[in-house]
């Protein structure tokens, strides 16, 4: 059975972002960058499936500019087998990126389709669930335990929803998208580092997928959210109430 | 965006005790799931459980062994952990603090898996990507082939790089004399060069000692980024994200490699879920180019009196503090460069602070001060944040805002030892080579006129001054004589009684920062849930020696706080601030008893500097 993971080349969690003078985005000039976290469980999870001996390849799917090869060969040095590089420039959106991951799983015929739940610069949260709506297959998001049955050809997914879990049972083929308390992700270690260095990266351009790159979006302004004031301290009950109503207009 | 490293943490050190026992048991259905993950070194092969140790990790999980004599639980944990499973599923073995040096001896059993190179070169500084790019040259030159490797800490190259910096391109021309062609990040030259001597309230114009004509004002962390892009286009393994920790020794007493660090620790010494052994880096010769006080440099140099062979006197140190703002267009002059002496340091300390305004409306602030500094109620720190109030400085930064804020310590020569590298292993000649080529180049001329700046001021600010005008202006560095260096910088500190503390202004939150937002603006982040890299070696002296007789400098000179003496309860470790470390290294050097030692942290994490 394959595995097929989605990984986002995106700016690294630690990083204090800046936005750009002008307004257009958020500085990512020489910034570090590397695999969004939750893509990065994703990808463990997959791993272990496939050392559980549950499933036969784990490949990596990246899509983006020539620089999202590193975030492959970082996802083959964690034990990938293959990886896919889908070579795009400018601003790629959810539903285009659901289109074009439709395309590839109609080339590759995985079974499972696992992803982050969503990315750290843009937290859309939609990539996983479009492509399942795309593809007519069951999905499970939000995933904090998974366990594959490979007779049955069924996926238990455990989800961590606003009230609590909810257990799930999916028929494959099926798409997963992973949340935090899934599973801690491993290092890369250096003689895997080396590995991967020999193993395969296939490039595709949207146009080979028939997919046409638009975006039915476009951003308009990105500005910091406003510093907090200082606060201000009230002298009487009464002088609370006035500045709840009137001011801050809560009550 | 979410902060990930705090809640993982906290959440699996809970998870984790809860699956260690359910691990066990998965024990046999593991090891042979192994055979999916190939070893590259089939000497590595995984040795078989014994059966009574595995019995004793049934029966106790991790409770267990906290209750025992720690020697005990460690060699019964030693024993039973005797392989590496490749699915990631491992019991948790008590492994404490104290007993880590003891690991290490067993640093030789099958347990690592081992990488051989030609050479290996430990951080991928200027330094240690010059020495890899020149190695490699010298084999297209004599149609040889070495394998070459770089080892750094931290998470990219450049992330742990930071300085002024005023770019001499000469050792550039030297190395990769295209380096304009191929877009090296050294873009502004120098326009102007000030030299202020500065008084509370004024700054008076002196004639500059420097002369920058040629040179070019720079973000070193994006110079060795690009020198790392090009050093893997000749073919050098680097490798981020790992922290060299060990040096391994053969049968001679010789250097034959460096080990990295096992990854995935958790604080109390027991493997978290993602536990990775380090790995053993082997080569026929290793360079270590850490920088500034590093940490196997360190005990390299001890171990074979390197300084007692030459009869070098001890190495003296500065500490650099430094932020990078972007400014107002209209202040901003490309490749204007500044530096100053005096206020706010006193008479008795040498030091001084420098300006680089760099492109894209960037400056880059810093101040230098000598770790020999006589007082312990001295802060580098805030003696930055005074500085940059100075009516002559405050102008420039208003309307602007820090971008990055870092510190390092620095030592008041990459390229000749690959030569010699190169020469060591390709023509068997010795490495004395090094010192011999180190002795006739510019590098030695330049340094051998500078030596006497330094000492001089030893004697105070005045006579510093003086000596040193003497020196550069007159004599041109032919002095005949070589001034020695005074105390060694952790000796240099006075007792307390001697002095009295100094009042520092609160930080206006305009110019002036405190520690938490400062580091905040470094990057730095390590994994919260890994052993204290900062150890004692002596848990009382802080109390015993340190506060009540140089009322605790640590808490001042360090400049991320980590420190404070009413907090240290657990006097093994020092505190928890440890993920929030510009790992800068003045605490190793300056502090009075040399009680504190530095050792490196889980690879990846640390500063991370982009445009420092």
């Amino acid at each position: 059975m394959k595995v097929l993971v989605a990984v986002k080349r995106v700016v690294d969690y630690a990083v204090k972002i800046r936005v750009k003078p002008d307004k257009s985005g958020v500085e990512t000039q020489n910034v570090k960058m590397s695999m969004n976290p939750f893509c990065e469980i994703a990808l463990e999870e997959a791993l272990r499936i496939k050392e559980a001996g549950l499933a036969s390849e784990v490949v990596a799917v990246s899509m983006g500019s020539a620089q999202c090869v590193d975030t492959l060969r970082t996802g083959l040095a964690m034990g990938a087998d293959r990886g896919i590089h889908v070579e795009a420039t400018g601003a790629l959106y959810p539903l285009t990126v659901a289109k074009v991951l439709k395309a590839l799983v109609e080339v590759e015929k995985p079974r499972l389709i696992i992803m982050g739940k969503q990315a750290i610069d843009d937290d859309c949260n939609q990539t996983g669930q479009m492509v399942a709506g795309l593809l007519g297959w069951p999905q499970g998001t939000f995933a904090s335990k998974v366990l594959l049955d490979r007779e049955k050809q069924l996926a238990t997914v455990e989800r961590e929803v606003d009230g609590g879990l909810e257990t799930l049972c999916l028929d494959l083929p099926a798409v997963i998208t992973t949340d935090l308390r899934l599973n801690q992700p491993r290092y890369a270690t250096l003689p895997n580092i080396m590995k991967a260095k020999s193993k395969v990266i296939k490039k595709y351009t949207p146009q080979e997928l028939n997919v046409e790159i638009k975006s039915d979006l476009e951003v308009i302004e990105v500005t910091e959210p406003p510093k907090r004031k200082a606060g201000v301290i009230v002298s009487s009950v009464d002088e609370l109430i006035d500045k709840l109503k009137n001011e801050a207009h809560v009550i | 965006m979410h902060r990930f490293i705090s809640s993982r943490s906290k959440f699996l050190l809970s998870k984790s005790s809860v699956s260690s026992i359910s691990h066990c048991n998965h024990l046999s259905n593991s090891t042979n799931s192994a055979d999916n993950k190939s070893q590259s070194n089939p000497s590595t092969s995984l040795p078989k459980l014994s059966g009574s140790s595995y019995q004793t990790q049934n029966l106790n999980g991790s409770p267990y062994f906290r209750r025992f004599n720690q020697n005990l639980s460690f060699l019964a944990s030693k024993s039973g952990c005797n392989w590496f499973p490749s699915s990631g599923y491992l019991p948790n073995c008590a492994i404490s603090d104290g007993n880590r040096s003891i690991i290490r001896c067993f640093s030789v059993e099958p347990e690592r898996e081992s990488i051989e190179y030609d050479v290996v070169i430990v951080g991928a500084g200027p330094a240690g990507l010059s020495a890899a790019i020149r190695l490699k040259q010298l084999c297209q030159e004599k149609g040889v082939d070495l394998s070459v490797c770089v080892v750094e800490k931290g998470a990219e190259v450049g992330a742990h790089i930071i300085s002024g910096n005023v770019f001499e391109p000469r050792a550039l021309d030297e190395l990769l004399p295209q380096w304009k062609q191929e877009q090296a990040p050294i873009s502004v030259p120098a326009s102007s060069d000030k030299f202020w001597f500065l008084t509370k309230d004024r700054a008076y114009s002196l004639p500059s000692p420097f002369d920058n004509r040629g040179n070019y004002v720079i973000s070193l962390s994006q110079l060795v980024r690009w020198m790392g892009v090009k050093a893997e286009e000749f073919g050098v393994d680097i490798y981020p994200g790992f922290a060299a920790s060990e040096i391994l020794y053969g049968a001679n007493n010789s250097v034959i490699g460096i080990g990295t660090n096992d990854m995935g620790i958790a604080k109390d010494g027991s493997k978290k879920e993602n536990f990775q052994r380090g790995v053993e880096l082997k080569g026929r010769l290793t360079l270590f180019a850490e920088g500034c006080r590093g940490s196997l440099s360190e005990k390299i140099i001890k171990k074979y009196q390197l300084r007692e062979k030459v009869n070098a006197q001890h190495q003296t140190y500065a500490l650099g503090i430094k932020e990078v703002w972007e400014i107002d267009e209209s202040k901003h002059n490309p490749g204007a460069i500044l530096h100053t002496l005096g206020w706010p340091l006193d008479k008795k300390t040498y030091g001084g602070s420098f300006l680089y305004h760099m492109k894209d409306r960037q400056v880059s602030i810093g101040l230098v001060v000598a770790l020999n500094y006589r007082n312990p109620y001295l802060s580098p720190y805030e003696e930055f944040q005074k500085l940059k109030h100075h009516p002559a400085i405050k102008p420039i930064l208003e309307g602007g805002t820090v971008i990055q804020y870092g510190a390092r310590t620095l030592n008041e020569g990459g390229m000749l030892a690959a030569e010699a590298a190169f020469g060591a292993l390709h023509e068997g000649s010795n490495l004395e080579l090094y010192w011999e080529t180190l002795r006739n180049s510019w590098i030695w001329e330049e340094l051998y006129k500078a030596r006497n700046y330094r000492p001089a001021f030893e004697h105070g600010l005045i006579p510093g001054m003086a000596i040193s005008a003497l020196e550069h202006y007159i004599l041109k560095g032919k002095s005949p004589f070589t001034l020695k260096h005074g105390k060694p910088d952790h000796e240099a500190t006075d007792v307390a009684q001697l002095h009295s503390p100094i009042e520092y202004p609160k930080p206006d939150g305009v110019f002036s920062f405190d520690v938490p937002t400062s580091l905040h603006r470094s990057n730095t982040n390590h994994e919260h849930d890994q052993p204290a890299h900062l150890r004692l070696r002596d848990p009382k002296i802080p109390e015993l020696v340190n506060l009540p007789e140089y009322a605790g400098p640590e808490s001042r000179y360090c400049p991320a706080r980590v420190y404070d003496m009413s907090q240290m309860k657990e006097p093994t470790e020092v505190t928890d601030q440890c993920s929030e470390l510009p790992t800068c290294k003045a605490c190793d050097i300056k502090d009075p008893k040399q009680n504190i030692e530095w050792t490196v942290p889980e690879g990846g994490g640390g500063p991370g500097y982009s445009v420092m």
